[in-house]
């Protein structure tokens, strides 16, 4: 258990709600697209041409697309504990979104647990830590 | 036929990685595509060539570095970056010159070398490039392509035995290549044996990089039938279309898709979209090619290649490797070259890589890696940011 605080691993990307976090996507006012990264500037629907958009948080269940794990350590700027430990990836599809997004699976879950369809919700857990702080990020768990 | 233009000569310089400078490896390609068309260097009118993006200044003007090397003697150049599709482009470009009449014989040309020392990504804290957000939550190169295996393999059933079948087929006809850089015969164990990367795939299904150069000359019919080579290989098609909004499939470097949730907009694959407008071009369907060229990136990825060129339905692929019809001998080869899985990927070089397999195997020039009465063939190939080609070519 650490005992340092917990910040975030990419500031204003994610809620820091430990209970139930979520995404923080923008919505287009024109047109409806959701963007995750946010987009702030304009829409990338070819048929909108707004530049309003309004900060919403995406949904915070989805069905697994695909999933795979890490087994060698990445470059820069992953910061790797030492020695490295593997880590699986899930691709997430958000029904009321219609989008995809990756990220890392929690700690402990690996490739075998994981099937396509699964159902995962988003949690907060630690990326890396550093002198400072625990640098928490946005991962996919199973539900139970 | 008036969308046409001749390829007249095919060369390319081994693959392998040796650290030497792109534009030797170019000028060998070059050289050997000259000798073979029987077109002096003096009479090439316009270089297009495809950027190198590693090794500096001279890499962005490549068309123009290579014309340098080759002698300066006046002609036009065109330089294109598009990523894995920079050959394709730099195919394009020169297509439509000759087309417009403004050139009736042009040299098209790309090389790649490994960059000298390591290439360290630019240090801080960035989260507006999705490159540094990728990596930063550990997201590499092999994972994306795990994610569409893994895929295949839950939806499609494909298994690990599959994805090591296609690496078996294409290292059995890359050991007969004498361009390709790694000719040993691989079997199914070697790769059951070699390392998990990123789970399904292991080091055997992942391509590495390579130093390597590719040229073509290329001109208008009319001036093929002038010297006597009305009869060769043609341009008949090429795609370089980008993705539509909203894209189905998660890519490289991206950590999401669009969103399709918005009224009027649906999924598109990319992938998917790159040979349609090819296949329109050249006025054909799938089942007129006879044999294909596709990024084999991964193992996994030529078979979502076959099903994206409609060679079989989607979910297929795996069986028809299964039954034999992709390797040299079967109903429709795929990679007779040995593909990525014996090359590497050298960006600049690589569509037009698959530009001379096709050429060679179309004039019946293949040896014993010879695709019998090939008369059609198609290419496929992907990069990051929207970029990707397909090429037909006809005899």
């Amino acid at each position: 258990m650490s005992q340092k605080t917990q910040t975030a691993a990419i500031e204003g990307w994610y809620t820091m709600d430990t209970d139930k976090p979520a995404l923080i996507g923008s919505q287009c006012a024109g047109c409806g697209t959701y963007f995750f990264p946010k987009q702030d500037q304009y829409c990338k629907n070819p048929v909108c041409d707004s530049s309003e958009f309004s900060d919403v948080e995406l949904s915070r269940t989805g069905k697994i697309w695909s999933y795979t794990n890490n087994c060698y350590q990445p470059p820069e700027p992953y910061v790797s504990p030492d020695p490295f430990k593997p880590y699986a990836i899930a691709a997430v599809e958000l029904e009321k979104e219609q989008m995809t997004i990756l990220g890392q699976v929690v700690e402990g879950v690996d490739v075998d647990q994981l099937k396509v369809g699964m159902e995962v919700e988003l949690v907060l857990e630690t990326l890396y830590q550093d002198e400072e702080a625990d640098k928490v990020i946005w991962k996919w768990k199973p539900v139970a | 036929m008036s969308q046409e233009i001749a390829i007249l000569g095919a060369g390319m310089h081994p693959w392998g990685k040796w650290g030497h400078n792109f534009v030797q490896y170019g000028v060998a390609a070059a050289r050997e595509a000259l000798a073979d068309a029987e077109v002096p260097w003096q009479d090439v009118q316009f270089v297009s060539g495809a950027a190198t993006m590693r090794c500096g200044y001279p890499g962005y003007v490549a068309g123009a570095t290579f014309a340098q090397a080759l002698g300066w003697q006046g002609a036009e150049v065109n330089t294109s970056y598009a990523a894995c599709a920079s050959g394709s482009q730099a195919l394009a470009a020169a297509r439509t010159k000759i087309l417009s009449g403004a050139c009736d014989v042009a040299l098209v040309i790309g090389a790649d070398t490994t960059p000298k020392g390591f290439l360290a990504p630019a240090k801080g804290y960035r989260p507006d490039d999705p490159d540094w957000v990728r990596f930063h939550l550990g997201i590499t190169n092999p994972a994306y392509f795990a994610l569409y295996a893994r895929r295949r393999m839950d939806v499609y059933g494909d298994t690990l035995e599959d994805f090591a079948a296609v690496k078996v087929k294409n290292a059995a006809t890359g050991s007969k290549n004498p361009r390709a850089r790694y000719k040993k015969c691989f079997t199914a164990e070697d790769v059951a044996a070699s390392a998990m990367v990123a789970d399904p795939l292991r080091l055997m299904d992942i391509c590495a990089t390579s130093d390597g150069g590719a040229a073509l000359i290329v001109s208008s019919v009319e001036y093929a039938k002038r010297m006597g080579k009305g009869d060769a290989p043609r341009v008949a098609a090429i795609s370089t279309v980008t993705p539509k909004f909203a894209s189905e499939i998660v890519e490289m470097p991206d950590i999401a898709t669009d969103s399709a949730a918005a009224a009027g907009v649906d999924s598109h694959r990319f992938r998917a979209s790159l040979p349609v407008k090819a296949y329109e071009e050249a006025g054909i369907g799938p089942e007129d090619v006879d044999v294909a060229e596709v990024y084999d990136l991964s193992t996994a990825l030529e078979l979502d290649w076959m099903e994206d060129l409609q060679l079989c339905q989607r979910g297929e692929a795996a069986s028809l490797l299964r039954a034999g019809d992709t390797q040299i001998g079967g109903r429709i080869p795929v990679n007779p070259s040995g593909g990525l899985a014996c090359f590497g990927e050298a960006v600049p070089a690589q569509a037009l890589a698959q530009v001379c397999e096709l050429t060679w195997q179309l004039r019946g020039q293949s040896g014993d890696r010879q695709v019998e009465g090939a008369k059609v063939g198609i290419t496929a190939n992907q990069g990051l940011f929207g970029h990707g080609s397909s090429v037909i070519i006809k005899r």
